[in-house]
């Protein structure tokens, strides 16, 4: 199944999308010229493989549920956001908010992520083969982000129980995120999910940062945190 | 001593409220967090009147001519808009501030009169979904218990931007309301105390905000309406960003709208009344020419079919009632006085819903205090409300000549204050002059 979004309307193609068996499809369904669309590729529900071959805007593989969803080429805003399940994968650079709150799934950005990368996550897993912007992970509530490169300011701020492991650089720690031990178990975790994510496993070098908790309940001495 | 002595004097501006609060805060250091909404007397619906009909208009018959009362929501693109029986709606309160018997019971009351009530922050209940025909699903800054499931199963789609007791602030719910099942919903740790977030996470500004309305109409295949959210602060702005970003329907909450656990000086302090929020509403609309076509909901203090009536009046499709609707459960009863002196508080004044020890079992997780709200009990009482509010407005109109809610207007309005006649631009009684209009009698 192949769609040319500069022939037929993004309505009809995710329309075509949403109406895939609940079986699911084995065909692989390539989308050319997305051109930048918004939106595309989201709200599927079944298991499907989906390229969309070339930039995609706002919004791709938005509450992704199933589907593994590649894009060849850059994503806009939001990419995989809230996703609950499955897999995309963005072979270049991920704008802002790429895989906020996502519920569930893997998330993969091959190049670099800008700011806010991880939002509020509640329990997908990001991996970042380049690097991320400012206030990533911010008030990340569960999954686990792995980031290659470096992260901008302020990552992990007000934290609660996601995982973070950052091979380069940290700019800054947001309130309330701190840098962890790294024990067996972390990097066992971290290998598992280099791997998932078919990417080269190097794990010397990751440090892992989450939560102090130290902002679970409220209190006056934290005033100036809040 | 007897402080009702004709000797003593209070201070207006320290009185015996305002020591207690200066106290309060230097023996605790740390601001004071409270349910309900806006204490304070501020301009409101009451400081407008009706004029009935007279020889110049012609009544209908109070008990046998219609007087129609539906409305529809979301004609302006949505595939399936909700065509609902009476233009009152429940407001969005979550379930974590209310208890699960709770939001059932607005559910079956909603339902029971043919109107809609509206999910809240921390995602939809199996529940409120099976007891409500018409579910408005809130999608807020938060997305806690946010799946693209429940949003198909929605009726609507209300994307949050922010609400009349705190525009501008996320949300909170203390440690002592974050039980098993609510921290599950959440995707948070029991017992924390725990923040929402005051802005969305992946969109910033109305630009963004159309984007996002696009991908939730193409996620749900264009069915649902999408609503926009708004409190209480520039109305008017907001409402024309809203209207430019594509919503259906617009809701602006007055900073009377009520919260389960904000800052008083927040709620108090911050944002405007549903008098001149609605006004500024309804202006930016006609000015867009999409009165009626974006439909407007108005929140914040509606009690009586007489609020309900004057809303409308003034331009609004619908309102929505949150607080009074808890109060129609049984919030505030004398029946609960002995457990809220416990407390430290009594009937009529109970506003610690952030503490979830609520005597009425409504604003608590507490299952021994929730098994004392009744959904069937409370779904009467929500149906009975809702009723009597349709049929009071009914009253009104019928004796303004009106045979729809729909067809009251500012002309059947009269203002009694100088400050209601400027907030609503509605003359003053006797006059046909409000402030700031000129060439007026």
């Amino acid at each position: 199944m192949n769609f040319d979004l500069s022939q037929v309307k993004l309505r009809e193609v995710n329309q075509a999308l949403h109406d895939l068996p609940e079986a699911g499809v084995t065909e692989t369904i390539h989308l050319h010229n997305p051109r930048g669309a918004h939106a595309v590729a989201c709200g599927l529900r079944v298991a499907a493989k989906i390229e969309a071959h070339g930039p995609v805007g706002y919004y791709c593989a938005g509450m992704n549920q199933k589907a593994e969803i590649t894009v060849h080429g850059n994503a806009g805003t939001g990419v995989a956001e809230n996703m609950m399940s499955g897999l995309v994968r963005v072979k270049g650079n991920a704008s802002q908010s790429a895989g906020a709150t996502a519920h569930g799934g893997l998330l993969i950005i091959e190049g670099d992520a800008s700011a806010r990368c991880g939002i509020s996550l509640k329990g997908a897993d990001i991996v970042v083969q380049g690097s991320v912007g400012h206030m990533s992970a911010f008030m990340a509530q569960a999954g686990r982000m792995v980031i290659y490169g470096d992260a901008g300011e302020a990552l992990g701020d007000s934290i609660y129980e996601a995982r973070l492991y950052v091979r380069g650089s940290v700019a800054s720690l947001g309130a309330d995120c701190i840098e962890k031990e790294m024990r067996d178990e972390h990097k066992a975790e971290l290998t598992e999910l280099l791997s998932k994510a078919d990417l080269p496993v190097q794990i010397d070098g990751f440090r892992r940062y989450g939560s102090a908790r130290s902002l679970y309940s409220f209190k006056v001495t934290n005033a100036s945190s809040y | 001593m007897n402080n009702q002595s004709p000797s003593l004097r209070e201070s207006a501006t320290y009185n015996r409220h305002i020591i207690h609060e200066i106290q309060r805060a230097a023996e605790t250091g740390i601001y004071d967090i409270r349910g309900w909404g806006a204490k304070r007397a501020l301009p409101n619906f009451d400081d407008l009147v009706f004029l009935g009909a007279s020889m110049s208009r012609y009544p209908l018959e109070g008990y046998r001519e219609k007087c129609a009362t539906d409305v529809v929501l979301g004609t302006r693109y949505a595939k399936k808009p909700l065509h609902l029986k009476i233009p009152v709606t429940i407001a969005g309160m979550s379930f974590g501030a209310l208890s699960a018997t709770a939001k059932e019971s607005l559910g079956r009351g909603a339902t029971a009169v043919g109107t809609s009530t509206t999910t809240g922050d921390g995602g939809m209940t199996a529940e409120e979904r099976l007891h409500s025909q018409y579910l408005v699903y809130q999608y807020l800054p938060s997305r806690y218990g946010m799946n693209p499931d429940d949003l198909r199963k929605a009726d609507a789609i209300e994307i949050v931007l922010g609400q009349g007791a705190k525009p501008g602030g996320g949300g909170m719910l203390l440690g002592q309301k974050i039980s098993d099942r609510v921290a599950l919903m959440r995707t948070l740790p029991k017992g924390i105390d725990q923040r929402s977030a005051c802005r969305h996470p992946d969109w910033t500004g109305p630009d963004d905000l159309e984007i996002k309305i696009q991908e939730l109409r193409e996620i749900t295949d264009w069915e649902k309406p999408i609503y926009i959210k708004v409190g209480a602060s520039r109305p008017y702005y907001d409402v024309m960003l809203a209207v430019k970003a594509g919503a259906d329907v617009v809701v602006v909450d007055g900073m009377q709208g009520g919260t389960g656990a904000t800052q008083d000086v927040f709620i108090e302090h911050v944002g405007i009344p549903t008098l001149p929020a609605l006004r500024q509403a309804v202006e930016a609309l006609n000015e867009l020419g999409m009165h009626r076509k974006v439909q407007l909901i108005v929140s914040g203090g509606i009690r009586s079919g007489a609020d309900v009536a004057k809303a409308i009046a003034m331009g609004a499709d619908a309102v929505a009632i949150g607080t009074a609707a808890l109060i129609a459960l049984g919030c505030n009863s004398p029946k609960w006085q002995s457990e809220y002196e416990k407390q430290g508080s009594s009937a009529g004044f109970y506003d610690d819903y952030q503490d979830g020890k609520d005597p009425a079992g409504i604003t608590t997780q507490d299952p021994e205090l929730q098994k004392r709200l009744d959904p069937e009990v409370g779904g009467r009482r929500i149906a009975n409300y809702l009723s009597v509010l349709t049929m009071e407005a009914q009253i009104i109109a019928r004796a303004c000549g009106k045979s729809h809610l729909h067809n009251l207007e500012p002309e059947d309005l009269a203002a009694l204050t100088m400050e209601s006649a400027a907030m609503a631009k509605i003359p003053l009684a006797g006059t046909n002059w409000y402030p700031g209009q000129a060439g007026a009698f």
